[in-house]
């Protein structure tokens, strides 16, 4: 594998300690906020919908936990503060904004719009999106060079690695700063150029897609198309449990950008995700997608 | 001097691994050995033994070591349990 070469922290770009904004304290925004707060760094996080960002605090204490448990948290740092809002009137001084709102792109460009109105210039502006290019969003900001894209995949405190997307007018001062809250996080980089999935939504999402096409055709049930991609391709969890690990509502939210954005039909997605996200049946989010995931007490 | 039911204590934990599992389970196997489950249901471990025995695992007894043997967390639960009635737990 390729790697970015690791950037060196710039001493003007990191002279203070951080602390970031997190937008979205959905799936993502909850497990950002965890790995943050792990590795010693303050975050706010900001949701707009205020039984959400109640559940929050649950998911981010049993994601620590967990980290801790698996011993991927540095042991000597304390753990960072967390505050939480449900608008982004404290943004105002914070390091970076990490952009994990819902995959829809009118919304991504509203809440990129107005905290690029409110932060200090040169604030990275780090949008988590899966698919939507990075060019399409800065030009919602009020400064492009500011923008920049981030995939964390969830669980974002056990996946090492961070795909980093660097649009068309991204800075240099902006890639330096990504870089080195990476390196605070403890996350490898790996630098892409901008396109819609930019490389693992890209490759990733039609290929779940076609899982759960397999399943729609009466092939082979979700168990075994797992059980094959796991057994005999050693995919780690298999494409239907990764499925349920996103999210199906957001998957599905991808696969439209992918497809409106580059007219493959292998992009489409299928009508048993359809019916999934018409049923509320969104994975482990919902307890239930293409596996069940109630607990038994 | 300690009221703690060890086999209680083991007889629970070994029937919600079995619910959850399906399969059987003895009381010193390593859960999370190859063949065995995965390290991520450790937490479901931590969750269930704190709400069945009413007890907080906190800090340095998140490790994954603790959940390793049903004897293992029977230990860490009459541990916790001692020290919470002794007023200095969690
Ligand atoms: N789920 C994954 O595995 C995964 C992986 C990588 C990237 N992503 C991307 O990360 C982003 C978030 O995905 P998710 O799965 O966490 O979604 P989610 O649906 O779980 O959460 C989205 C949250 O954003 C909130 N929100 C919507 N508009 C907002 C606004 N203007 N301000 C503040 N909060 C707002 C919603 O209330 C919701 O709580 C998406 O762009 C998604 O494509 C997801």
């Amino acid at each position: 594998m390729t790697r970015a070469p690791h950037t060196a922290p710039d001493p003007h770009t990191i002279a203070g300690p951080h602390r970031i904004a997190v937008l979205g304290a959905g799936v993502m925004g909850a497990g950002i906020t965890a790995l943050a707060l792990g590795h010693g760094i303050p975050v706010l996080l900001v949701d707009t919908d205020e039984e959400r960002l109640g559940r929050a605090h649950d998911d981010i204490d049993r994601e620590l936990r967990m980290a801790q448990l698996l011993g991927t948290l540095p042991a000597t740092t304390g753990t960072g503060a967390l505050e939480a809002a449900t608008t982004t009137d404290g943004v105002g001084d914070v390091t970076a904004v990490i952009e994990a709102i819902t995959e829809v792109t009118e919304l991504k460009a509203k809440a990129l719009a107005d905290v690029s109105a409110r932060v200090r210039p040169g604030t990275p502006l780090i949008s988590n999106t899966s698919s939507i290019p990075i060019d399409e969003l800065a030009g919602h900001a009020e400064r492009a060079e500011d923008v920049v894209g981030t995939h964390f995949m969830n669980p974002p405190y056990l996946i090492p690695t961070v795909e980093v997307i660097r649009g068309a007018r991204t800075g240099d001062r902006t890639m330096t700063a990504v870089g080195a809250l990476l390196t605070a996080l403890a996350r490898e980089q790996v630098v892409v150029r901008d396109a819609p999935g930019f490389v693992t939504s890209r490759v990733l999402h039609p290929m779940i897609n076609d899982a759960a096409r397999v399943v729609q055709e009466g092939t082979a049930s979700a168990e075994a198309v797992d059980a094959l991609m796991e057994g005999c391709l050693g995919h780690p969890t298999g494409p239907l449990r990764t499925a349920d690990l996103i999210g199906i509502d957001n998957l599905v939210d991808s696969l439209r950008v992918l497809h409106q954005r580059t007219g493959d039909e292998g992009c489409r997605p299928c009508d048993l995700l359809l019916d999934k996200v018409r049923q509320g049946e969104l994975g482990r989010k919902t307890g239930r997608g293409f596996y069940a995931y109630q607990e038994e007490n | 001097m300690s009221d703690f039911d060890t086999e209680a204590t083991e007889k629970e934990i070994l029937r919600f691994l079995e619910a959850r599992t399906k399969r059987a389970w003895e009381t010193d196997t390593d859960l999370f050995a190859s063949g065995g489950l995965s390290s991520l249901f450790a937490m479901e471990l931590v969750v269930h033994l704190e709400k069945a025995f009413a007890v907080s695992v906190r800090g340095a007894d998140l490790r994954l070591d603790n959940f390793r043997t049903v004897e293992s967390m029977t230990e860490l639960v009459d541990r916790l349990r001692t020290t919470s009635a002794g007023g200095t737990g969690a």
